[in-house]
């Protein structure tokens, strides 16, 4: 009892000095700070940082297999050169960006509009928002083969339903015209969802007391909508629809099931062309400059976003 | 009076029609699923609405010689509760180090900055160097190699979610928890867990779920021994003449996992997914 009260004092002391007035943090404590983010620096070392490296070393040079054993030629920037000359890639950027602006635009008109009505009711948001939740969860490539069936031209239930109206049934994965378009409406299947959600925290928080005061003043519905709620939730929405801009450019899963790219270029998204030149073609030197290019775009993209958004926070 | 309740009424209505409309649409998809799985290639083909149910796809997924799909079962349980551990632990200690133990801010920024940078780059792009560097160090193929990049997959998320939890933590009870002599490692068991207990729970499961669903990275790192359920769906996809039936089976039984979580823990998923949104 009374040594540990000793002990006490000690450890007490202002700031975690020690008891000669150094000002050096007590060193068991600089111990254990570093060891408890030992590991996850560890991790980002190891996995992700070394990686990079590994990557932008892969992509000045030309590695060629032979009997198990591999030779590397250096090449310079050739790889990034080839790049620019590259017309799968560069399809593959532009379908890529259609691809997350449609589909994200819808995603974040038809979730607000759930989110809206989901918060206006009173019984059975926890239903809606289970059900809502559902395809957030399952599995991508799930996704893809569900949507496999549902596509397919001799049985899927899509032509099943516009034979039952009158209208010629539609190859609509494997015809160009319509191919991009669908694996859009997977996605925003996929994940209104998400928007849904994020949406629908934020309405929630929003302050019922300006409601309140509205009401009073005699504001009809659409009034409050268009001059309370989005004002207010505008932060809310250009924040969900910039992450899921950038999280779409994710998209893998569900092409490699769907359409593998194809028909033509019709549907080949930056993460399929990285696989297909990396690993189908067995290009890791052109594979690795491609990596490289997509990671720092993608990094440059959030650094400028969360640039702007800082400045205009602290401003506001 | 029945005339001042009735235009609430019917807008109540109206707002129950649409969002039931879109619960069908979210739902229609998976009953469609469901139903093929349990139909007979033949019924699939001809779009029988009535058809008599056969659990021969589900027989043949779990039990044929030449289905792998127990064993993508057992390896997605593996590498998905093996990560998610790993995650929890490494993302909480982080968490506390960087929230309680005064870094300076830039690592603080750092970590954190880098972890939003690598959680939105598609996985396929550190893929390629995480294949070389496995294959150097004998990792390719193996538990080890995926369960630890599920780990660094699922960590920024972790370490976001972790970082929010611990930072709510009052700091008046780390200060008597020390003055009472704990050291680190008791504050953590006996202050800190226990406080952080709904986050650990939201971040779990959500760790489990990503890494059960991770379909890219598992597909370039593992071989047939190690290959888990998403990779087997991919698999089916790919052969000449798809077997849509078992691929409905095999895909309606890879969903229970989340369906379940879905329903015992919605609290945590819809935490989990909100923290950091919203703040």
């Amino acid at each position: 009892m009374y040594l540990s009260s000793t002990e006490n004092a000690r450890s007490a002391s202002p700031e975690g000095l020690v008891e000669n007035g150094s000002l050096q943090p007590l060193n068991r404590d600089r111990f254990w700070r570093n060891l408890t983010l030992a590991p996850a620096i560890l991790l980002f070392l190891a996995l992700t940082i070394l990686p990079m490296v590994n990557l932008a070393v892969l992509s000045l040079h030309d590695i060629d297999w032979a009997q198990g054993l591999s030779s590397w030629t250096y090449v310079g920037l050739k790889h990034y050169a080839s790049l620019a000359a590259d017309s799968l890639f560069k399809a593959s950027i532009l379908n890529t960006l259609v691809f997350s602006t449609v589909a994200v635009s819808v995603q974040m008109v038809l979730g607000f509009a759930l989110a809206l009505l989901t918060s206006s009711i009173v019984h059975g948001r926890l239903f809606y928002r289970t059900v809502f939740l559902l395809p957030i969860l399952v599995p991508g490539i799930i996704i893809g083969a569900i949507w496999k069936l549902m596509f397919s031209f001799d049985f899927g239930v899509l032509n099943q339903m516009a034979g039952a109206i009158g209208i010629m049934p539609r190859d609509w994965l494997g015809d160009a015209t319509y191919s991009l378009a669908s694996i859009i409406v997977v996605d925003i299947w996929h994940w209104t969802p998400f928007c849904f959600l994020l949406l629908l925290a934020s309405l929630e928080t929003l302050p019922q007391d300006v409601y309140e005061a509205s009401d009073i003043d005699g504001a009809t519905r659409w009034q409050s909508l268009w001059y309370i709620t989005i004002p207010l939730m505008l932060p809310a929405i250009a924040v969900t629809f910039v992450f899921r801009l950038i999280l779409a450019f994710k998209v893998f899963d569900e092409v490699y099931l769907l359409t593998g790219g194809g028909p033509g270029t019709s549907t080949e998204v930056v993460s399929f062309t990285i696989f297909r030149r990396f690993f189908t073609e067995d290009r890791p030197g052109y594979g690795s400059a491609m990596s490289i290019t997509t990671f720092a775009f993608i990094a440059l993209m959030i650094i400028v976003v969360s640039a702007v958004t800082r400045r205009k926070g602290s401003t506001s | 009076m029945s005339a001042a309740y009735s235009a609430p009424l019917r807008s109540t209505l109206f707002r129950h029609g649409l969002l039931v409309i879109a619960a069908a649409l979210v739902l229609f998809p998976f009953l469609w699923i469901v139903a093929a799985a349990f139909k007979t290639q033949i019924s699939l083909l001809t779009g029988q609405l009535l058809f008599q149910p056969t659990l021969a796809n589900f027989v043949n997924v779990l039990f044929s010689s030449t289905s792998d799909y127990v064993r993508n079962f057992s390896n997605s349980l593996v590498i998905a509760s093996a990560s998610t551990v790993l995650v929890l632990v490494v993302a909480t200690l982080a968490a506390y180090s960087l929230q309680c133990m005064q870094w300076p801010s830039w690592v603080l920024h750092s970590m954190l900055g880098w972890s939003v940078i690598f959680h939105m780059v598609p996985p396929i792009t550190l893929a390629g160097a995480w294949y070389s560097m496995f294959r150097t160090i004998g990792l390719d193929n193996t538990y080890t190699g995926l369960i630890l990049a599920h780990t660094t997959l699922n960590l920024p998320m972790a370490l976001w979610m972790m970082g929010v939890f611990v930072r709510d933590v009052p700091k008046e009870l780390i200060e008597a928890a020390k003055i009472d002599g704990a050291g680190t490692p008791r504050i953590l068991r006996h202050v800190i867990v226990p406080l952080v207990r709904p986050g650990l729970a939201a971040a779990g499961i959500l760790s489990f779920i990503f890494s059960w669903n991770e379909f890219a990275v598992v597909l370039t790192l593992s071989q047939r021994q190690t290959a888990t359920v998403p990779v087997a769906i991919g698999k089916y996809a790919q052969e000449n003449t798809i077997a849509y039936t078992e691929m409905a089976a095999a895909s309606v039984l890879s969903m229970m996992p989340a369906v379940l979580l879905l329903l015992i823990a919605q609290r945590f998923i819809v935490r989990g997914l909100t923290t950091g949104a919203v703040k």
